[in-house]
């Protein structure tokens, strides 16, 4: 569709025509212009929702609201036009069948061979020996080695030496959906552990030996202790009021030495309308302070994360400090279970702050324990009532963490962004189906490719300048600032208004300490270089004794890196009252400035809006080459000459 | 960029030729300049009952008036207790917070002064055109204003020298009444009439510009805190007084020592110093959205968090830069 214009929220000056077009995979709007043709490539697994709406003289505005926060306005100038793409979208945003999905067409170029080694870079079995077991307390069970005990289980788990196949068989009838408790995280200092399961289905008054001894079994496996703890992640009343339904929680009374506890975070339904309500805040036109707080607030999207991140530091504690294992659930034990598992995680082991371990921790609590990728984030056409934003809990928790000990994590803001960007793309086939049975009976691995090679391959991008894992905060077991720590609390702008450059710090601390240390890597290798050949002029002691040494001006090439970033530096509209520039506004009648908010500086060879489109010749492709390290092609010189938004030249 | 204090109109609309003379000597024939007026158009209007007022178009027609009303005095002093309370509280749910700082309305303060900031310096830098800044007396949030426009502006305000100058003309040269607002604790419960953090709100907002551009300030959040301190209770004479008359009378340049040239000496100087530095020639322009706009942690939490793991980063910061 010609002539479609694409609105940016904050100024309305801005617009943009170009033309609209719908692939089988992607929706991909193109700027008119000869210059910069710069596209917004969007993937039809990213729509979260569409809207038509009323029609203005100006046309028919179509808004496209993605799931990894994008939110596309676009005016189609006839309504019947208008009417088509949005039918058509409807159809595209909910495939029925799995094969409709980019990553059984998605081809990055990797042979056989290279496909299957991306699949093993994460390896369970290999974590788990690095945890320490199997050991004289736990023991890897086959016993769901046909998904028959549990089918949302993988088919190894670990259990405590003492766990025989009758119990654990006998205690996965007394648990919701047959999850039966098994091992997340051993702690190899103390023996303490933290397992998880779904809730039993204890009603008022049921009782299951097996599920007794069971817990009985933990507990002998860490002998520093004689209790455990059982950590229902519910608010009191809902767990309650399961139990009307013949399920529950466990009783003291029933399952000896237990000391138990509800930490109370909210269900999915809750967290599908906080979110819903904070991405309305982030949609409202020019807000004040007070707007932006009060709807914050309203939302209760940061209390909720705090309580999730609470519970975490709970067990974390129990771990760690008193040495007690930890057994934890919720209702079904694949949501809040996961969250809480892997934020406790996170604190107690250094491992899992570094890149490879990050992955290694999703791969284990999240995709190997069944949490229901497709029907949490709407792979397939589903209930809309099972979508929720769990695992972008999860990811936000560590963003809140990263934030408090900026040098404890070896990977950036930005790998935490592809990852979320990655779980709703469906462009690789790790966050498929529901459960490892269901990827297997697709046969996963043989037909897409796993997305931790992809981001592996990439990782220079999504590294921490300030982690050493030497440094003092990167070691042992991380401690949150408990209370007060309400202030701690920030609203991650970086994700929630990812596509909004203007908002955020134009210049990034990230990239330019990144670029600083290669340089720094380089120059130290150039004076190993010229040390060794002065050794040998020396040596052979020849008349011309001049060593010529590549002048490089380190300072002006750090400039070039600055200036870059000072090119997406335009001004938003700070005057409300349009009136008071009569002439014109101070940001209208620039053509640099519209195509500057949309280049998205920082964008690396990496980045999913472009990896989108690695096989399209496409204008924003020459992006990739502009490395800070200043190898490729450089932008202008000209950038901090006249005036301030000098044009960037792509390429 | 022109500063001044509030044109005495009074009730009966007098005017005064040599101030229109003034003014119109700036402006070219046929040049328009914009009078940015710190007080709301009603509360300004309001001011000629008590002498004051505002320029009125039919004696100035080559000037375009702009009101952005700025709060100062007692609602500025409120509203920096009401946050600092906020903050102190040990036991208030996440809701309770937000609702607290909301409610507090710093933010909002430092939110304006930035727009306003922006606004005078998009009349300079995008029309070419002139401005002249007032409220009332032309000694609180005229200041504000002037400074941080000439911050957004101007590179060599951000180097650390030239933040100094910048402080000593806008400021104390300025006769920002240093003495009257910050006479007791910026949070003190005994509430002078003329107390306000005016100064504490300028570098708040100077904050918000080094968390956007990291590598455009020459001077880190230490020398932010460091005026701070000094503005309220000093060893050296820079801050005291409220204008250049009374420093003269009380001989404060005879029997003080300044605050730069302690900051300044080599072994001081570093602490305060960016290693991410990096000189900026451009404009800086920066997000007034609210998202952009956060709590001064650094500030706010001083006493109330242990700052280790965020000074551990900046030792990361300056090792990387520095080199070994």
């Amino acid at each position: 569709v010609e002539n479609v214009r694409l609105l940016d929220r904050l100024s309305s000056r801005r617009a943009v025509v170009g033309t609209l077009y719908l692939t089988a995979t992607h929706v991909i709007f193109v700027e008119n212009g000869s210059e910069t043709r710069k596209e917004t490539w969007v993937l039809h697994s990213q729509i979260s929702s569409i809207e038509k709406q009323a029609t203005t003289a100006t046309g028919c505005p179509l808004l496209i609201r993605c799931k990894n926060f994008q939110v596309i306005q676009l005016v189609i100038p006839q309504e019947r036009d208008c009417h088509d793409v949005y039918i058509s979208l409807i159809r595209l945003a909910r495939p029925v069948k799995y094969e409709e999905l980019y990553c059984f067409s998605f081809n990055p170029k990797l042979d056989k061979e290279e496909r299957e080694q991306g699949w093993k870079l994460v390896d369970l079995n290999e974590e788990y020996n690095r945890m320490g077991v199997p050991n004289n307390y736990w023991q890897i069970s086959d016993v769901n080695r046909d998904y028959g005990v549990c089918d949302s289980y993988p088919t190894e788990v670990y259990v405590p030496k003492s766990a025989t196949a009758h119990i654990i068989v006998g205690s996965s009838k007394f648990r919701s959906r047959r999850r039966f408790p098994a091992l997340s995280y051993y702690c190899k200092g103390n023996n303490a552990s933290i397992c998880r399961s779904s809730q039993p289905l204890s009603g008022f008054s049921a009782r299951c030996l097996e599920d007794e001894q069971m817990l009985q079994a933990i507990r002998k496996a860490n002998p520093g202790s004689d209790f455990i703890y059982v950590v229902d992640t519910r608010p009191k009343l809902n767990a309650m009021a399961n139990r009307a339904a013949g399920k529950g929680y466990e009783n003291e009374d029933n399952y000896s030495n237990i000391k138990f506890q509800f930490i109370g975070i909210e269900n999915i339904h809750v967290m599908r309308n906080s979110l819903q309500k904070m991405l309305e805040v982030c949609e409202l036109k020019s807000p004040s302070m007070s707007d932006f707080l009060w709807g914050l607030e309203n939302s209760g999207w940061l209390k909720h994360i705090k309580a999730i991140m609470d519970a975490g530091i709970f067990i974390a504690k129990a771990v760690a400090e008193e040495g007690v294992s930890v057994l934890v659930h919720c209702s079904d034990g694949w949501d809040r279970t996961a969250q809480v598992c892997s934020v406790a995680s996170l604190l107690l082991d250094p491992y899992y702050r570094t890149m490879k371990g990050f992955m290694v921790l999703i791969e284990k609590d999240w995709v190997s324990f069944g949490h229901k990728f497709n029907h949490r984030y709407g792979n397939l056409d589903g209930d809309p009532k099972e979508i929720s934003p769990v695992i972008d809990q999860f990811i936000e928790c560590v963003w809140q963490l990263m934030e408090q000990f900026p040098c404890a994590f070896e990977f950036n803001e930005r790998f935490l962004i592809h990852i979320q960007h990655h779980i709703y793309s469906c462009q690789f086939g790790n966050f498929l189906c529901n459960s490892q049975k269901e990827r297997r009976e697709l046969k996963i691995k043989e037909r897409t490719y796993s997305l931790w090679a992809h981001l592996w391959k990439n990782r220079a991008d999504y590294l921490n300048p300030l982690y050493r894992s030497d440094h003092s905060q990167t070691q042992g077991t991380l401690h949150p600032q408990i209370a007060p720590c309400n202030f701690l609390y920030k609203f991650w702008s970086g994700m929630y208004n990812r596509f909004e450059k203007g908002l955020h710090p134009r210049q990034s601390v990230t990239d330019y300490l990144m670029a600083v240390k290669e340089e720094t890597q380089q120059l130290e290798e150039e004076l190993e270089v010229l040390q060794e050949r002065l050794a040998n002029l020396q040596k052979s002691q020849s008349g011309d004794n001049k060593v010529k040494s590549k002048q490089q001006d380190r300072s002006k090439q750090t400039g070039l890196y600055t200036s870059n970033n000072s090119l997406a530096n335009t001004p938003q509209e700070y005057s409300n009252d349009l009136k008071s520039f009569p002439s014109r506004s101070p940001s209208q009648g620039d053509e640099e400035d519209s195509a500057l908010i949309l280049t998205q500086d920082n964008l690396k060879s990496s980045d999913p809006d472009l990896s989108a489109n690695s096989d399209q010749e496409s204008g924003v492709e020459d992006l990739s080459c502009r490395s800070p390290s200043g190898g490729g092609c450089l932008p202008s010189e000209d950038s901090g000459k006249d005036s301030d938004e000098a044009v960037f030249l792509a390429g | 960029l022109l500063r001044s204090s509030q044109p005495l109109t009074g009730p009966n609309r007098r005017r005064c030729r040599d101030d229109e003379k003034l003014l119109g000597t700036i402006l070219d024939e046929g040049e328009r300049g914009f009078i940015i007026d710190t007080r709301s158009a009603q509360a300004a209007k309001q001011a000629r009952m008590g002498g004051g007022g505002t320029e009125p178009k039919s004696s100035y027609p080559q000037w375009r008036r702009l009101h952005r009303a700025l709060d100062r005095g007692r609602p500025l002093q409120e509203s920096f207790i009401r946050l600092v309370e906020a903050c102190a509280e040990p036991s208030l749910g996440m809701d309770r917070w937000l609702s607290r700082l909301e409610s507090s309305r710093w933010l909002g303060h430092v939110k304006a002064a930035l727009s306003t900031a922006c606004l005078a310096a998009q009349c300079l830098d995008r029309e070419d055109s002139n401005v002249l800044v007032h409220g009332a007396e032309g000694t609180d949030t005229t200041l504000l204003v002037t400074a941080l426009a000439q911050l957004i502006l101007d590179p060599s305000c951000r180097t650390l020298e030239g933040f100094q100058a910048l402080l000593e003309r806008e400021w104390i040269e300025a006769g920002h009444p240093f003495q009257l607002r910050c006479a007791r604790s910026a949070s003190s419960h005994a509430r002078g009439k003329q107390e306000a953090p005016l100064f504490l709100l300028f570098l708040d907002c100077v904050w918000q510009l080094s968390r956007q551009f990291p590598l455009s300030l020459e001077f880190g959040e230490q020398l932010l805190l460091a005026l701070f301190d000094n503005a309220y209770a000093s060893a050296y004479g820079t801050f005291l007084c409220n204008n250049e008359k009374e420093r003269s009378l009380c001989k404060v340049k005879e029997s003080t020592h300044s605050l730069w040239a302690w900051l300044n000496q080599p072994e001081e100087k570093h602490k305060f110093l960016n290693p991410l530095y990096s000189h900026n020639p451009l404009v800086i322009w920066p997000s007034v959205e609210p998202q952009s706009i956060q709590l001064w942690q650094g500030l706010f939490l001083r006493w109330i968090r242990p700052s280790q793991h965020l000074d551990e980063a900046w030792v990361e910061i300056r090792r990387l830069v520095e080199g070994k």
